[in-house]
């Protein structure tokens, strides 16, 4: 077996059609995995941000960050340290909850501090942000009373601390715009 | 009849023109494009119209400035856009209609993405309000080649075309030069649009880095002066940035032996004492040795591509690396890199050349005496050579070698891909840069004809010699006609051995002699009885030329090889083909089996060269 990792990056891009298929057949062409992909606007206009999770070894993620790089409409590829970035996923889970189990359910989400936002008489949605590992532990917590439906979105992920990492991309666009 | 611009225009910046003189003019898309093509110094456009892209065919009409050569098919249009970008270092143009016009485009395209050239596709696209609805003659041509396109571009706003184009131009020619297209929806070449011109690029996440790091560089040179075994590693890079003169002045002065690879011959002398010839798969003895037995890859815009490392865990085990290439993501793709450097191959070796002035004045300086005993004794031992042919018949490698000396090495020579295109590499001597042009990542099939007459397009002057092979020849010799049409009188020899000799070659090494399907020219004969591969003559290849307008000859004795040479080079006023008819058993040699390593080349059939005790 290798020893595979998991990275974090952080991708700004341009806010153009096509950019997300670009990435994604970027991946797909030269065998990386991607673990989970988000992608949203920025505080600028013409810059989306996108975070990939990508689950390679130290040496291909040379290569993927490289060849990200090479993509014309890439502008900046962090690499989010664990400890210095915070990293949060949403998901939404249904839960089987009657009027017998509710309570138990309920309590569960306040220990994890997550939001019930749909009630019915025999389950409960559910909204929960958080680490992959406290969003684990929460499942499996539930899991016992039955999922009925789930959907996770991708990680994003921000560094700690007052650097930012569009300000000087941001000025560059400004500059050419 | 043409205009063609007098200086190379590589690298032409879009914001590099003189400033003040804004145009800004009302015009259709179409126009604009025209317009934008001529702004940027396109002066030669290979093309066929078609629906979607007729509506820039009409003012491509007016152009005094834009030649268009109208093809027989696109895949000819493509190379001979490589062709013309591989022999004048400027950006070749291919031009398409949209569906089957663009997707004929897909081999060139990739086959210059593999190679590094700078070319920008055109292609016309249904209207914007019919894309994505399966109209008649769609593709998403921009889907299909956005991995094998530096980058590409679907206009549906004429106000764009300027910007888009001078981005285009920009990026197919600068930092790692490659291809990129532009597809143009219909009703965007039919609306009314502002032309403005000189435009501002907008490319914020595209910087190339050229300047090399001068730590980088330093380091690079210590280990150089310090190496026993060094050999300059030098790959298409190097030729692509014009860089033959600096890297001459670095290997005479610090004597190390140096290696081209398939993509940079004729970027160092082959006549040079320093040259050991090409590495890899069918490279010379003393080549792929040398890299063997190095102790430093001093690698220069080289890939480490599989066919010349061989069996990468084994190639070159005892050696560092430095390796500097444009492309970042091209070092320590393959092998770990000791020093990287990232930079233009000129402006690293322009450097590299002080650096190591500067470790010679502090008094390091390598002694390779030993390193040199040993190579040459490899170069004298094991020359690039051949076995006679059969009595009375030609040998492919006798005619080709003829061909080179009676042509010299001022001349244009393009390669299709199989034996004639090894045979080509090894046997004609390369003086020049850029009078070599081949198909070499892709290996593509059908390049020679058609990167032939764009090479002739581009360099009017200069003969240009296609070597083909039977194979290839049948691929694309349609563009004879465009050449005989055109005024672009080009000479094509073709190696004609019956069949497909390359794999023939592996079937008779690898499958036991089984000829599944190499075999091209057999069949029964009219009187029913099977013929030699040689012997049907179906097509006849001068039959064939000369009902394209060319002058056809055919050539199978040795006794008249001079002589047909000299015919053929005397002809001037249409394309010459020769047939030469060669026998069909001839193999490339040396040779690499494929995935194993470099230690384990053959010298020829079943001998591998003695390396003596010492097997560093």
């Amino acid at each position: 077996m290798t020893t595979m990792s998991k990275h974090t990056l952080s991708v700004l891009v341009e806010n153009k059609p096509g950019v997300l298929a670009r990435i994604a057949a970027l991946f797909s062409r030269r065998g990386f995995n991607i673990d989970s992909l988000a992608v949203g606007p920025t505080e600028h206009p013409d810059i989306s941000r996108m975070t990939i999770v990508v689950n390679v070894e130290e040496l291909p993620l040379e290569q993927v960050t490289k060849q990200l790089n090479k993509l014309v409409n890439v502008i900046k590829i962090v690499e989010l340290d664990q400890a210095q970035a915070v990293q949060r996923e949403l998901v939404l889970v249904k839960v089987r909850a009657d009027a017998e189990t509710r309570s138990q359910v309920t309590e569960i989400v306040q220990l994890f501090r997550a939001k019930t936002v749909d009630v019915s008489p025999d389950a409960v949605t559910i909204e929960a942000t958080g680490s992959s590992d406290k969003l684990g532990a929460m499942l499996r917590m539930l899991e016992p009373y039955g999922i009925k439906e789930l959907v996770q979105s991708g990680v994003v992920a921000i560094g700690r601390g007052a650097r930012s990492i569009t300000d000087r991309s941001l000025r560059a666009l400004d500059r050419s715009a | 009849m043409t205009e063609h611009a007098a200086t190379p225009r590589r690298g032409d910046h879009p914001a590099a023109h003189a400033p003040g003189q804004q145009t800004i003019e009302t015009m259709t898309g179409a126009q604009s494009l025209i317009r934008s093509l001529e702004a940027v110094g396109a002066d030669t456009v290979f093309g066929i119209p078609g629906g979607a892209i007729l509506p820039a065919y009409d003012p491509l009409m007016d152009s005094s400035k834009v030649r268009h050569i109208l093809v027989r098919h696109e895949q000819g249009a493509g190379h001979a856009a490589t062709g013309y970008a591989q022999a004048t270092g400027r950006v070749g143009v291919c031009m398409a209609t949209s569906g089957p016009g663009a997707t004929n485009l897909v081999t060139p395209i990739a086959d210059a993405y593999m190679d590094s050239v700078p070319m920008v596709a055109i292609t016309g696209q249904v209207a914007s309000k019919a894309i994505g609805t399966d109209a008649f003659q769609e593709a998403d041509i921009c889907g299909i080649t956005m991995p094998i396109t530096k980058h590409n571009y679907l206009v549906t706003d004429p106000a764009e075309i300027p910007r888009v184009i001078a981005e285009a131009f920009h990026i197919a020619a600068t930092g790692r030069p490659g291809p990129v297209l532009v597809d143009i929806a219909k009703d965007a070449l039919q609306a009314t649009t502002t032309f403005r011109w000189p435009v501002e690029a907008s490319l914020p996440g595209y910087r190339p880095v050229t300047k090399p790091h001068a730590k980088q560089i330093r380091e690079a040179a210590k280990l150089l002066v310090n190496s026993k075994r060094p050999v300059l590693y030098v790959g298409g890079g190097v030729l692509k940035a014009n860089a033959g003169t600096e890297l001459r002045i670095l290997a005479e002065l610090t004597g190390a032996p140096v290696v081209t690879t398939l993509m940079a011959i004729g970027v160092f002398p082959d006549s040079h004492p320093q040259h050991l010839g090409m590495p890899g798969m069918h490279g010379s003895v003393p080549a792929v040795t040398a890299l063997q037995k190095s102790d430093l890859l001093f690698t220069l815009g080289a890939r480490f591509d599989d066919r010349v490392t061989g069996k990468l865990d084994s190639f070159a085990p005892n050696a560092k690396v430095v390796h500097a290439d444009i492309d970042p993501a091209e070092i320590g793709k393959n092998r770990p890199a000791d020093v990287p450097i990232v930079g233009d191959a000129r402006e690293v070796l322009a450097d590299l050349i002080v650096a190591v002035q500067a470790e010679f004045d502090a008094g390091h300086r390598g002694d390779y005496a030993d390193w040199w005993t040993k190579l040459n004794h490899w170069k004298t031992t094991y020359p690039i050579g051949h076995e006679p042919a059969p009595n009375g018949m030609l040998s492919p490698q006798q005619v080709i070698e003829r061909i080179g000396q009676l042509v010299g090495p001022d001349a244009i020579y393009a390669a299709g891909v199989g034996q004639h295109q090894m045979w080509a590499s090894q046997f004609i001597q390369f003086e020049k840069p850029a009078t070599w042009l081949n198909s070499g990542g892709a290996g593509t099939m059908g390049y020679a004809v058609p990167a032939a007459m764009g090479a002739k397009a581009g360099k009017p002057d200069t003969p240009v010699w296609a070597i083909d092979g039977d194979g290839c020849f049948q691929m694309t010799n349609q563009e004879l006609t465009t050449c005989s049409l055109n005024n672009l009188p080009i000479k094509v020899a073709v190696i004609n051995n019956g069949s497909l000799g390359m794999v023939r070659q592996w079937q008779t090494l690898f499958y036991n002699q089984r000829y599944s399907n190499t075999v091209l020219h057999s069949g029964p004969g009219h009187d029913g009885i099977e013929q030699p591969a040689q012997g049907t003559r179906i097509p006849d290849f001068v039959m064939l030329s000369e009902a394209m307008g060319c002058v056809g000859l055919r050539c199978e004795r040795p006794e008249d090889l001079d002589a047909v040479i000299k015919q053929a080079m005397e002809i001037n006023d249409r394309p010459v083909v020769i047939d030469f008819i060669v026998h069909q058993d001839a193999m490339v040699w040396p040779m690499v089996a494929a995935g194993t390593s470099n230690d384990e080349i053959q010298f020829a059939r079943g001998v591998r060269p003695d390396f003596g005790d010492d097997q560093d």
